[in-house]
């Protein structure tokens, strides 16, 4: 779950992590109320939405003045921000954050995230900070310094003293940086994060140290104990699409083909996919019915699937283990029958009851496509799409 | 031979009692896994599914005598029931659980480190030998006794690869799902060492997904100890950058862990990776056949060297014709598979080491 700049900033300031002061508005008015109850005589509006790449799309300017400000806030409001991490549609920008500015002498980089292969909290920081840090880690490599925490001793200060001279700071700031980054594994621990990542870490020309941004992820799976955490989703944000599947439990993906997928078992729901696209279709989604897929569910999975005006074909394909095949299939003639079903449906179903549920297939007299195998089942809706797609032109 | 789990595996269920627990431990009973009993904390003292249930993992396993548990405890109590597992000395431990949070699973991850304690999962289906021994959600009655160690990250693309093999006639020795979680206990290479030194498992699938890198991890483990044909797939080839898939570990992060990489990896230690889960079973099966056609025309050669051999040593001329080649061919007859797989083996062994 990510949180929004200003949330994350109000986070590590209670972490004792110096921000810059600023404050949240959802209107013109209130951007330039902030501005003067901020004071000073530059400021800094920035679009609030969950992605990065603001700065190059126009949503962060600086203002030199109260006119500045209103007109910097009026333009992003009520508008969508498209940046090359964002879909092509963009974020909805409902606030804006204004913030004091700051100036600057040096931008580093410095994040906290899970190294999978060392199983531990890893403290990565860069000399080469404000920029695209993936960038870095491909093209000078040797700018990325990385030490990973033992969790049963925590962050040592010698790691930090290890960061800190790395990147090239005066003993004086070392001691500032020692302070932020224990303050930022104990938020990392404490509120559940997945990452954390502050880009850039300034030095201001007075030789202090400042988080100019800040990018926080919370773990969805750990929201059950983090319930300030999860009073700050913003819904706002999130694909509609994938939203609603969360309600129902749902793992879906929007993808931009046009062949639907209905899969249990996120492996296979991936790989139903490679394998559309191996025999030359385009899937539409990704969609995870879970194990305990009941027909509920898979008439919400229908309705969800059919809700996207591209998709041409369907294609279910369950292997019932636990699951049983014949309880799918109820599930799919009820979906087909009650949600209206436009658009062709194939149905590979294999494991527990499969051949009782094919038979209920065959029975329902509905027009549903009966696939051998995966293969069989990818071939066939592409087909089917290709079919449908001529009829629409 | 199997790895892990057979049917002498003593095993009970954390979280017994609940309403997951139960079903699969009746799963598990009426396969005919040697469940001894349970654990639900309070509920110390009372029978369920006819089995003892005990208060605490130390109480089980001194009254039982388990070595192996599986955990269906909920997700917010998963990581301190797989610690009190290990506490309590027990070997192998299959926790089914899923959403268990990554910063519980870093803490147990590191105090497992020292500890003689393996642990599949969590978010995994567990662990299965046909016919001997199932921990775990598998559905049962699609494996089938034979020679393909499987291990993977996906439920039921564990299942597909099952049902691949199980209908080509090959069967299973051992499947391991490790579960699709980033931060987990048992990984491919744990499992492809164990399944290199199981006499029964002749070959290996290894299914894979995007996130991390696990897989060109084994990738290289293969290269340099794996002497086993290994066929491996790797889901989300069209998975965009940067999107969770629904395992939380099956995540592009920064252009790293992409299925194309996985595949150069593996394809860079010559293992037999396939583009569509669909020819999982039946690579393995071309694989299989070339090696054992190969162990036959070895053994077939070497046995009419021998009869060549015993003919020519053959003290009397007059000695009937047949019966010489006889006892050289009955002789090798049997042994051949184990025999020339050994055989086999010690040449890949030898380039491994050489190229170490």
């Amino acid at each position: 779950m990510n949180l929004h700049e200003y949330q994350a900033k109000k986070l590590l300031a209670s972490y004792g992590i110096p921000v810059p002061d600023g404050r949240v508005a959802a209107s013109a008015d209130e951007a330039v109320e902030a501005a003067a109850a901020l004071g000073g005589q530059v400021w800094v509006v920035k679009a609030q939405v969950h992605a990065g790449g603001r700065g190059k799309a126009g949503g962060v300017k600086v203002a030199r003045d109260a006119q500045q400000v209103r007109a910097a806030a009026s333009a992003m409001l009520g508008q969508r921000l498209v940046t090359k991490q964002t879909a092509a549609d963009g974020l909805p920008i409902e606030r804006v954050y204004v913030e004091t500015g700051s100036d600057i002498a040096r931008e580093l980089y410095l994040s906290l995230t899970l190294n999978r292969e060392r199983g531990r909290i890893a403290v990565v920081a860069s000399a080469a900070g404000g920029m695209d840090i993936e960038q870095v880690a491909q093209h000078n490599p040797e700018q990325i310094l990385s030490v990973t925490v033992h969790p049963a001793s925590g962050l040592e200060p010698f790691q930090c003293r290890q960061l800190g001279f790395g990147l090239g700071l005066a003993p004086k700031q070392i001691e500032q940086f020692q302070l932020i980054l224990m303050g930022l594994y104990r938020l990392y621990l404490e509120r559940d994060a997945s990452l954390i990542e502050i880009n850039p870490l300034i030095i201001t020309k007075g030789g202090a140290l400042l988080a100019l941004d800040a990018k926080i992820d919370i773990e969805a799976n750990a929201l059950f104990r983090q319930k300030e955490m999860a009073a700050l989703r913003d819904p706002g944000q999130e694909d509609p699409m994938e939203l609603r599947a969360s309600e129902h439990d749902l793992n879906y993906v929007s993808l931009d083909g046009n062949i639907a997928c209905m899969v249990n078992g996120a492996g296979l729901a991936m790989a139903t996919m490679d394998l559309i696209k191996l025999h030359g279709g385009q899937p539409a989604n990704f969609l995870d019915v879970g194990g305990g897929a009941t027909s509920d569910r898979v008439t919400a999975a229908f309705q969800l699937i059919l809700s996207n005006p591209q998709v041409r074909a369907i294609l279910v394909n369950i292997f019932g283990g636990i699951v049983r095949c014949d309880l799918i299939a109820d599930g799919i003639i009820n979906a087909v029958q009650n949600v209206g079903v436009s658009v062709p449906v194939v149905v590979r179903l294999e494991g527990t009851n499969a051949r009782e549920a094919r038979e209920r297939l065959a029975a329902s007299g509905l027009a549903i496509i009966a696939a051998l195998d995966l293969t069989d089942a990818a071939k066939k809706v592409i087909a089917a799409a290709k079919a449908t797609k001529r009829q629409a032109a | 031979m199997s790895i892990l789990v057979n049917q002498r595996t003593k095993v009970i269920c954390q979280g017994f009692t609940g309403k997951q627990g139960t079903f699969h431990s009746q799963q598990c009973i009426d396969y005919g896994t040697r469940l001894v009993g349970g654990v639900t904390p309070g509920r110390g003292g009372e029978r369920h599914l006819e089995l003892p249930v005990f208060d605490t993992v130390l109480d089980a396993v001194r009254a039982t005598g388990a070595v192996a548990s599986m955990i269906y405890v909920p997700a917010p109590y998963a990581a301190d029931a797989i610690l009190e597992a290990a506490d309590a000395g027990i070997e192998l431990v299959v926790c089914i659980t899923e959403g268990v949070p990554v910063n519980d699973m870093v803490r147990v991850k590191a105090t497992l480190a020292g500890s003689a304690t393996r642990l599949i999962g969590p978010n995994c289906p567990g662990i299965i030998t046909p016919g001997e021994c199932k921990i775990g959600i598998m559905p049962g009655f699609i494996h089938r006794k034979g020679c393909v160690g499987i291990v993977s990250r996906s439920g039921t693309l564990t299942y597909e690869t099952v049902f691949q093999t199980s209908n080509n006639g090959l069967g299973q020795s051992t499947c391991v799902g490790i579960g699709g979680d980033p931060v987990r206990g048992m990984n491919f290479i744990d499992v492809i060492e164990l399944f290199e030194r199981d006499p029964q498992t002749e070959g290996i699938i290894m299914v894979g997904e995007i996130g991390g890198s696990d897989e060109e991890a084994a990738a290289e483990h293969i290269r340099r100890y794996v002497s086993k044909p290994v066929v491996a797939y790797i889901a989300g080839v069209t998975a965009p950058a940067g999107k969770r898939m629904g395992h939380a570990g099956a995540v592009i992060a920064g252009g790293k862990g992409t299925a194309a990489d996985k595949y150069r990896a593996l394809e860079a230690a010559r293992v037999r990776t396939v583009k569509s889960p669909a020819e999982l079973g039946s690579a393995m099966a071309e694989l299989l056949g070339k090696r054992r056609a190969a162990a036959l025309k070895h053994a077939a050669s070497q046995a009419s060297k021998a009869a060549r051999a015993s003919a020519a040593v053959l003290p009397r001329p007059r000695a009937p014709k047949r019966s010489a080649p006889k006892p050289a061919r009955a002789a090798s007859r049997k042994p051949v598979r184990a025999a020339s797989r050994q055989r086999l083996r010690k040449p890949a062994r030898k380039r491994a080491r050489a190229r170490r």
